[in-house]
Parts: C-alpha cells; sequence; structure tokens
C-alpha cells in the first residue's frame, strides 16, 4: 500500500488540476452563451438568403453565372474549419478526422484551413495547404470574406473545379455533428414545391443580383461555419471539463478512502506495538 | 376609413436580425435609385447601395443605414440583406465620425498604397451613418 505521505501529496496534486479544470469549465460556459446566441442571431439571416436565392435561381433559370458553372472536378479545394484550441473531447478530432476520408476522394486536392488544430494535424501529415487561417475565437467576419474571395477567385480563374467545406454543425450544447458541404459551384437550394415561380422585377438586372447574392451566400456559408464551430467548441469544452472535474472528483473520493486506511492501519500497528512493548516489560 | 393595409419589414445581417414589423411604406436606397414600396407591391429583387432604408409607420419615420446587399419585394414583405445595417439609435455617432476622418485623411494623403476605393467606401458608409443620425 502506497505510504500515507504519497497518497496526500497525490490529494493535494488532484485537487489543484480540479481546480483549473473548474475555472475553465465556468469560462467555457460563459463564452458558450455567448457563442450560442451569435449563432441563432445569424441563423435567420442564412435562412434568407438561401430562400432569395432559391427563388430568384428558379426565376432566372438557364442563367450563365461562373460561380453557377459545373466542371469535371479535376482539382478540389476543401475548406475545414477546427478551433484554435484543444482541452475540448473530440471536437477537433471529428472534423479532422471526416476531412481525412473526405481528401481520400480526391488525393491531390488543396487545404485551406481554418483554425489552429486543423492547420497542425493536415501541416504535420503533409497534406497540400494553400492558404491558412488562425483566429477563429473571435468569429471575425472579415476573416471569412479573405478566404471566400480567395475561393471564389480560385474558383473563377477555373483553378478550382469543386470546393468543400468541413465544418462543426452546432446542434445543440450536447452533439456538435461534423458536416461536409460543397459549396462551389453554387447549387441553388430547390424552392418549396408549392410555391409558384415568381415573376420578378429585376433592378438593375437578373445578372447584377447574382452578381450580389452567390458571393454573399458564399461568405454566409463560411461565416456561419465559423460560428457554428465557436459555439460547438466551447460547449464540447465545457463538457469536457465538467466530465474531467467530475473524475477528479472521483479520483479524491478514492485517494482519501485509502488515505484513511492507511492512516488507521498505522494506528493500529502502534497501538498494537505498544502493548505489545507493554506485555513484554511485564 | 378602411382598415390600413400593411407589409412587413425585416432587415437581416449576418450577425444579427436588424428590424422586423409590419409598416406601411419603406423607402429603399436601390442601385437605380430610391425605391418607394407599399404594400402589395410586384414581385421584385433590387441591388442596394450604401444609404439609408426610411421606414414610415403610424406618422414615425425611422431610419436605418445599409451598406452592400439587396431587397426582395413579395406578398407584401420586404426583406432587405445586407451586410450591416444599423438603426438610427444604434449608430455609434463617435465611431463613425473618427471612421469619417480617418478616411477624409486617406483620400488626401494621395499615397500610391493606398487603395483609394476602399477608403471611398469607407468615407461613404461613415457619412450615411452620420446622416441617418442627422449629424451631416
Amino acid at each position: 500500500m502506497a505510504s500515507l505521505r504519497d497518497l496526500k501529496r497525490r490529494i493535494k496534486s488532484i485537487s489543484s488540476t480540479q481546480k483549473i479544470t473548474k475555472a475553465m469549465k465556468a469560462v467555457a460556459a460563459a463564452k458558450m452563451r455567448r457563442a450560442q446566441d451569435s449563432v441563432l442571431a445569424a441563423r435567420p439571416f442564412a435562412r434568407r438568403v438561401r430562400d432569395v436565392l432559391g427563388r430568384v435561381g428558379s426565376a432566372s433559370v438557364g442563367m450563365k453565372h461562373p460561380l453557377l458553372a459545373v466542371r469535371e472536378p479535376q482539382k478540389v479545394a476543401y475548406i475545414i474549419v477546427t478551433a484554435d484550441r484543444g482541452l475540448c473531447g473530440g471536437f477537433n478530432a471529428n472534423v479532422i478526422k471526416m476531412g481525412v476520408q473526405e481528401i481520400k476522394k480526391h488525393p491531390d486536392a488543396d487545404l485551406i484551413t481554418i483554425g489552429r488544430k486543423g492547420r497542425d494535424f493536415y501541416r504535420r501529415r503533409g497534406y497540400n495547404i494553400a492558404q491558412q487561417y488562425i483566429g477563429t475565437a473571435k468569429a471575425d467576419i472579415s476573416l471569412t470574406n479573405e478566404v471566400a474571395r480567395f475561393v471564389i477567385d480560385k474558383y473563377a480563374a477555373e483553378e478550382y473545379d469543386e470546393v468543400y467545406l468541413i465544418y462543426s454543425r452546432f446542434v445543440n450544447v450536447l452533439v456538435q455533428r461534423p458536416v461536409v458541404q460543397k459549396i462551389l459551384p453554387v447549387e441553388p437550394p430547390e424552392g418549396e414545391a408549392d410555391e409558384k415561380k415568381v415573376d420578378y422585377i429585376f433592378e438593375p438586372d437578373a445578372e447584377t443580383i447574382m452578381d450580389s447574392i452567390l458571393p454573399m451566400y458564399i461568405q454566409n456559408a463560411l461565416f456561419q461555419s465559423l460560428l457554428e464551430t465557436n459555439a460547438g467548441f466551447y460547449s464540447a469544452q465545457m463538457t469536457a471539463m465538467d466530465n474531467a472535474t467530475k473524475n477528479a472528483s472521483d479520483m479524491i473520493d478514492r485517494l482519501t478512502l485509502s488515505m484513511n486506511l492507511a492512516r488507521q492501519a498505522a494506528i493500529t500497528k502502534e497501538i498494537s506495538e505498544i502493548v505489545g512493548g507493554a506485555a513484554a516489560l511485564e | 376609413m378602411a382598415e390600413e393595409k400593411l407589409q412587413r419589414l425585416e432587415v437581416v445581417t449576418p450577425q444579427e436580425r436588424v428590424y422586423s414589423q409590419d409598416i406601411r411604406f419603406v423607402v429603399l436606397p436601390g442601385a437605380e435609385g430610391e425605391l418607394g414600396v407599399l404594400p402589395e407591391h410586384a414581385p421584385l429583387v433590387s441591388a442596394l447601395k450604401t444609404g439609408l432604408v426610411r421606414v414610415q409607420n403610424e406618422g414615425n419615420t425611422l431610419k436605418i443605414a445599409v451598406s452592400g446587399g439587396f431587397a426582395e419585394v413579395r406578398n407584401s414583405k420586404v426583406t432587405v440583406l445586407a451586410n450591416a445595417a444599423e438603426r438610427e439609435d444604434q449608430i455609434n455617432i463617435e465611431r463613425a465620425k473618427a471612421a469619417k476622418e480617418r478616411a477624409e485623411q486617406r483620400l488626401a494623403a494621395k499615397d500610391p498604397d493606398i487603395d483609394l476605393i476602399r477608403a471611398e467606401a469607407a468615407l461613404k458608409r461613415a457619412l450615411n451613418r452620420l446622416r441617418a443620425t442627422g449629424q451631416a
């Protein structure tokens, strides 16, 4: 049995770890609430853009636009969104794993990583990283707009034939699901079946509208993915830190029990030695 | 007087929903000039320029500074999708003034490294915000 002093030292070290995990959990919970609010606030816009694009798209069928052009996929790019930091259970690993699976379909694909964890992983494995961005915690719209501009330019120049976005969707605090979304060529969402085709007046004309709505759609998809990642990251971190705190409590309980047993054994031994010593003197 | 017809106006940005209410009349800063929209307007999609959305409802006028984006009008529903939008009561006047000065300085500097188009767009946005609050 471990000595009393060792047990005491281990309990002390675990309880200081527990203090840290507890603090991290509290911080993650506070940040999660904010990140969650911004995801929910951003969803109406994403839905409206998709609705309008669907209706305008079906009202102007047959239109040729460089961002709608479907080509044989020769060169593919993946945008992979992870968090910058770890200590969040399998959150980043799940996205990365899905990325690895997807890239198998196009082994010479270019990667655009957003977030430090994804970058580190893919760089270490020697994937082609075309662009890398870190600093996801701020959910900065200018960052995602820069990424959008990059892929749109590459797509328009026919350097990329397809662009996919891989990120973790925030379902709820306990569930974050990694998803793959094709963002280029843009596939206008289907309008609702019961909806009649709307005969729009376009001002100035349908091309100009498409020129503004398509990039907006892509920018928004990227921005949304960053918000979802943030909310998911803090939820995952909160859950992970909660588990860590609970495990620390369990360990402290077990160690305290063995420490008490050890102490009692020591006392019993001491008493029996004294009694034995006194008996020997008689 | 007959029951007044209303239309729903929604102004949304990537970050949040700025405005959502039933209103009587709205003026949009269309790319081809200002557009007044009453309920039961024909379906319309218009690009927007940096400018003011003016909402008239029960005799009050509310100004919303918007930049970049477009508007869809359909079934007495006006949806404004903008990169940025602020109601007049949300605008930070100090910030807008600072942005205006910064943009003016950049334009006056005639430095070849400065992107004039961007500086001009920034100046336009700042002036637009100030106009919404009646400061310029």
